[in-house]
């Protein structure tokens, strides 16, 4: 036998992965145990699930296709990466869909045995790929995953319908020997999921391992690869998605806060995970109540705010309209409230599980009336914990609803997060109004803040809603000067926050040439651009808007220290509306909206064009 | 805060519930009355410090009940009473929350806020100030506006069939449903109390007069010389008599209902449905909901049926204590620090 043969093993700074396969395939389990064994091998990581709406589209069709895309390095890393190096293609639809973005040369490894002539017509090939020259140029594995799989599980009491979909790990195995990583996880994983299953923990594990030895054994590779761990910041470390920490994010709100978490929440996709995660946090306290729709979600809310609660409720942005009409009553109200809205393609259903930055001017704008809210969008997943930290921060401080943007792509993305300690999160204080003597439900305090006063408590039995308020009082009042004082204390009272937020902070030069601007979950691809531009030598500055209204107080002055500013957006230049009409200042924008993250690639070219050639070099 | 009630002596009188607002409601509306009543009950069936109780409410003309009462209150956006009062129960289970809401508000834009909470028995007190027409925005027809009546947007006659009220809160599994009629103080009283006693999604439709926009709408069932013969006043245990003379009564046949005369010789009060709030068969309930559109028949007035079941909130705070039983008392840190975690040195 020859297999004792060593392979050789080449050291890679990064690489980026894309998994691909029928959605009925398991290919974002496999995504997601990679990641997971890849951030505890110690690589820095950024994750792109890619999945089609329907559940399970018909097999082996073009739009049935699921991807994964995971980005590791040695180095700190911010984006899933532009194109893949590797892409692994469970069948021909998961090639077709994929090859436009691989890199050239990159590498493909196939499931040879899905390339038959049903699945290569359902994929609309005339003739084989993987035969015909398309893939010329490109480094070819063709691995009969399927047989070698079912092979593997002989013996195994398995249905055949069940080894076949076993077929994944196998892939995972073939894959963490081809980047040298451990299978010690995944198997822990397959025995803990699989607990009340034998069966499946016999076959999982043995495709798993099967895999791994078939690297070892054949005579396909003739090398591997190893990424060293990156060197992170000192800490304990987790892999994280964005919803999960969002909805960590708020459970350390309400232990900081002392306040029960309400959450009233209808699913919709990308933003359910958060009523899934914090219902399992019962023994905390946190009360979630399913609605019977996004009016009821965020009016349930409304009510548990009034009644003394950190009161929450999570959409997308399609409940987000629904929750229109009602943010205003909590906009007339005064009352804290926090709506998270996990952006994703529209409008109308638009593209369900795809990101987008379009519903910036739906939050900052989106009411009848003049209803001023604070509006806040975390830039990457573990951001998420810290803007909801926020976002809970000032609606209790200021009494108002405040809405927390994210979206699909860092919601279902993942990062590793140095983990705080509670003692490092400061505590949020609430108090709740008690003396009876000088009490009036819309007496301000000096943030100019109404006091919460919740039922329950004596002596200060008193009526809101959504009529004008009159100032101070509270009563009931059509007085045209009063209504013009309390639209304007509304809005001054959001203004104000600019005082209590932290400052822009400009990463690079403080002034020059080009500054590039973004927010929310664009920060990694626009940093990562920066940086590549900077690193080609031209002089190119970033700003990352985290809180959106107000703007930081300094963003004028940030602004007018550079000469040119691009807007890079997945959208149609709504951070660049806002900032042109507050500041009045030319900007020029860079806008792609395919439901997808946008590309280092042509930030880069971007910068460089709007550059002008050498300019700023 | 409310968690210790404390057990001490609470003697309220009407007034204590009465708030520093003038009433605004037009001169004769029913919902002076409405109001009246639960001033009244209210010290008798309050069994908590008045801090503790909550209205809540839609938009409409009856929608501004809660700012006549001196206790909290929250004057919602149209149709969402039901959904914030939820809100308001679930965050404080020891808060007393009762809703008031139009046939509009209730039945029409919160339809589906009303049929949840019946459906989910969240602990709600709901009065729907049933007038058949949108009062606040002067006169277009409702979800309980007759067949064939005329209003501002149905001036040729409205062509839709009225809910029946009592029978969309059967099919929604409210665990209490009951009738009164605004003219009827004693009754909408003992109504208000019942409900008010109730643990779980208490509905009462209130007949109410508008005498603006739909004046005389429940005239027969409110005028000396009509009201015996159309109103049926169910009492639990007790058959179903009516009339004048109480000389009329209800009969059920199978599940066919009818009326029969109680003078003629032929049938006796031992022959009549005696009424049975706890009937654990929805069907009945249903027949007596349908008197109401069956010509020559009366409309009941009363509870027309009660359950005992776990209400939400209770579910709620149950399950979170049984969590923690078996869980333990949530710990932050160790559940930002769980799952695959590990160091950088
Ligand atoms: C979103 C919204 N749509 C419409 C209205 C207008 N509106 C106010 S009250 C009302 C109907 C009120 O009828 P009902 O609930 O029966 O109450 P009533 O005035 O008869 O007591 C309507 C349509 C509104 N305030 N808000
Ligand atoms: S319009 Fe009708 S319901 Fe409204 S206050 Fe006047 S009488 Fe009452
Ligand atoms: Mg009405």
């Amino acid at each position: 036998m020859e297999t004792e043969k060593e392979k050789e093993l080449l050291q890679l700074k990064e690489v980026t992965i894309r998994f691909a396969g029928d959605s009925g395939d398991g290919m974002q389990l496999t995504g997601t145990q990679f990641s997971e064994t890849t951030a505890l091998v110690g690589n820095d990581l950024n994750t792109l699930p890619d999945y089609p709406a329907e559940i399970r589209a018909p097999a082996g069709t073009i739009y049935g296709v699921s991807g994964f895309q995971l980005h590791f390095s040695s180095e700190d890393i911010y984006t899933p990466g532009d194109q893949p190096d590797v892409l692994v293609a469970m069948n021909p639809a998961a090639l077709k869909k994929n090859l436009p973005e691989l890199k050239k040369g990159g590498m493909i490894i196939v499931n040879s045995d899905s390339f038959d002539i049903k699945n290569l017509s359902l994929a609309h090939y005339e003739s084989n790929p993987l035969e015909d020259g398309t893939l010329d140029g490109y480094q070819v594995y063709q691995v009969p995953i399927s047989s070698l799989t079912a092979n593997a599980l002989e013996g195994v009491k398995l249905s055949p319908k069940e080894v076949s979909r076993a077929k994944n790990f196998f892939a995972l195995g073939l894959m963490y020997w081809l980047f040298n990583r451990p299978i010690d996880n995944t198997v822990n994983w397959i025995h803990q999921k699989f607990a009340k299953n034998p069966e499946y923990i016999e076959g999982n594990e043995k495709a798993l391992r099967a895999g791994y030895n078939y690297g070892e054994m054949t005579e396909l590779f003739t090398a591997r690869y190893t990424v060293e761990p990156a060197k992170l910041p000192k800490g304990i470390y987790r892999s994280i998605s964005g919803n999960e920490a969002t909805a960590l994010g708020f459970l350390t709100a309400s232990v900081k806060s002392g306040l029960p978490l309400f959450l009233g929440s209808y699913p919709i996709t990308p933003a359910s995970e958060i009523i899934q995660y914090l219902s399992t946090y019962k023994n905390f306290g946190v009360k979630t109540f399913q609605a019977e729709d996004e009016i009821s979600g965020i009016t349930t809310a409304i009510g548990a705010a009034f009644a003394g609660n950190l009161a929450i409720t999570s959409t997308s942005g399609p409940g987000l309209a629904l929750k229109t009409e009602a943010i205003g009553l909590a906009v007339m109200t005064e009352l804290p409230l926090v709506i998270i809205d996990v952006q994703r393609g529209g409008p109308s259903t638009g593209l369900p599980t795809k990101t987008e930055q379009a519903d910036l001017l739906q939050a900052v704008c989106g009411r009848n009336g003049e209803a001023p809210v604070a509006v806040v969008a975390a830039a990457t997943p573990s951001d998420c914990f810290n803007m909801a930290l926020e976002a809970s921060r000032i609606a209790i401080k200021y009494m108002t609803p405040v809405i927390l943007l994210t979206d699909g792509y860092i919601a279902n993305g993942s990062e590793p997060w140095r983990i705080p300690h509670t003692n490092e999160i400061p505590e949020i204080p609430v108090k709740f109004r008690t003396e009876k003597e000088g009490f009036y439900p819309y007496l301000r305090n000096e943030n100019l803040a109404r006091p919460w006063a919740i039922p329950g408590t004596p002596g200060l039995e008193h009526r809101i809603g959504g009529l004008e308020k009159s100032d101070i009082y509270g009563n009931v009042s059509y007085d045209p000067d009063n209504h013009h004082k309390m639209v304007q204390l509304r809005a001054k009272k959001i203004k104000n926050i600019e005082n209590d937020i932290p400052l822009l902070e400009v990463e690079g030069d403080q002034s020059g040439e080009l500054l590039v601007a973004g927010w929310g979950g664009t920060y990694g691809t626009i940093k990562e651009a920066v940086n590549k531009a900077r690193a080609q030598g031209y002089k190119v500055s970033q700003v990352h808007f985290r809180y959106i209204n107000p703007f930081p107080k300094n963003t004028e002055q940030v602004l007018k220290s550079f000469k040119k500013i691009l807007i890079p957006e997945i959208n149609l230049g709504q951070l660049a509306r806002l900032i042109k009409s507050e500041f009045i200042i030319d900007v020029q924008q860079f806008n792609v909206v395919r439901g997808l993250p946008l590309r280092v690639a042509d930030i880069v070219d971007q910068i460089i064009k709007t550059l002008g050639g050498n300019n700023g070099k | 805060m409310a968690n210790n009630v404390e057990v001490k002596e609470i003697k309220y009188t009407a007034k204590d519930f009465a708030s520093d607002q003038e009433v605004r409601w037009c001169p004769g509306c029913g919902d002076y009355s409405i109001l009246a009543q639960v001033q009244r009950t209210f010290p008798e069936i309050i069994d908590r410090p008045k801090e503790n109780i909550v209205w809540v409410s839609g938009i409409g003309c009856s929608s501004r009940f809660p700012y006549y009462m001196n206790t909290y209150g929250f004057h919602g956006i149209h149709g969402r009473a039901p959904a914030i009062a939820t809100g308001v129960k679930l965050a404080n289970p020891n808060l007393s929350v009762w809703v008031a809401s139009g046939d509009g508000d209730l039945l029409s834009i919160g339809g589906n806020h009303f049929i949840h909470a019946c459906r989910k028995n969240i602990d709600l007190k709901i009065l729907m100030f049933n007038n058949r027409i949108y009062g606040l925005t002067k006169g277009q027809y409702s979800p309980t506006s007759e067949r064939g009546k005329v209003t501002k947007t149905t001036p040729y006659g409205s062509i839709d069939y009225p809910f029946n009220p009592p029978m969309l809160a059967l099919g929604a599994e409210a665990s209490f449903i009951a009738r009164s009629i605004d003219r009827h103080p004693k009754h909408l009283q003992e109504m208000i109390r019942r409900a008010g006693l109730h643990k779980g999604t208490a509905f009462i439709e209130i007949f109410q007069n508008c005498n603006i926009f739909n004046d005389g709408a429940f005239s027969l069932l409110t005028e000396k010389d009509t009201k015996d013969d159309h109103v049926l006043e169910l009492i639990h245990g007790q058959p179903m008599v009516f009339g004048k003379n109480k000389n009329k009564g209800i009969k059920l046949d199978g599940l066919t209902p009818m009326v029969v005369d109680l003078t003629s010789g032929k049938y006796s009060k031992d022959d009549l449905w005696v009424h049975d709030e706890f009937d654990p068969n929805p069907a009945r309930t249903a027949i007596l909901a349908m008197f109401d559109e069956t010509p020559g028949f009366p409309t009941p007035i009363g509870v027309f049926r009660q359950i005992i079941k776990e209400t939400y909130d209770e579910g709620m705070f149950r399950q979170i204590e049984e969590v923690k039983k078996k869980k333990g008392e949530g710990e932050l840190e160790k559940i930002l620090f769980s799952g695959n975690v590990w160091e950088v040195n």
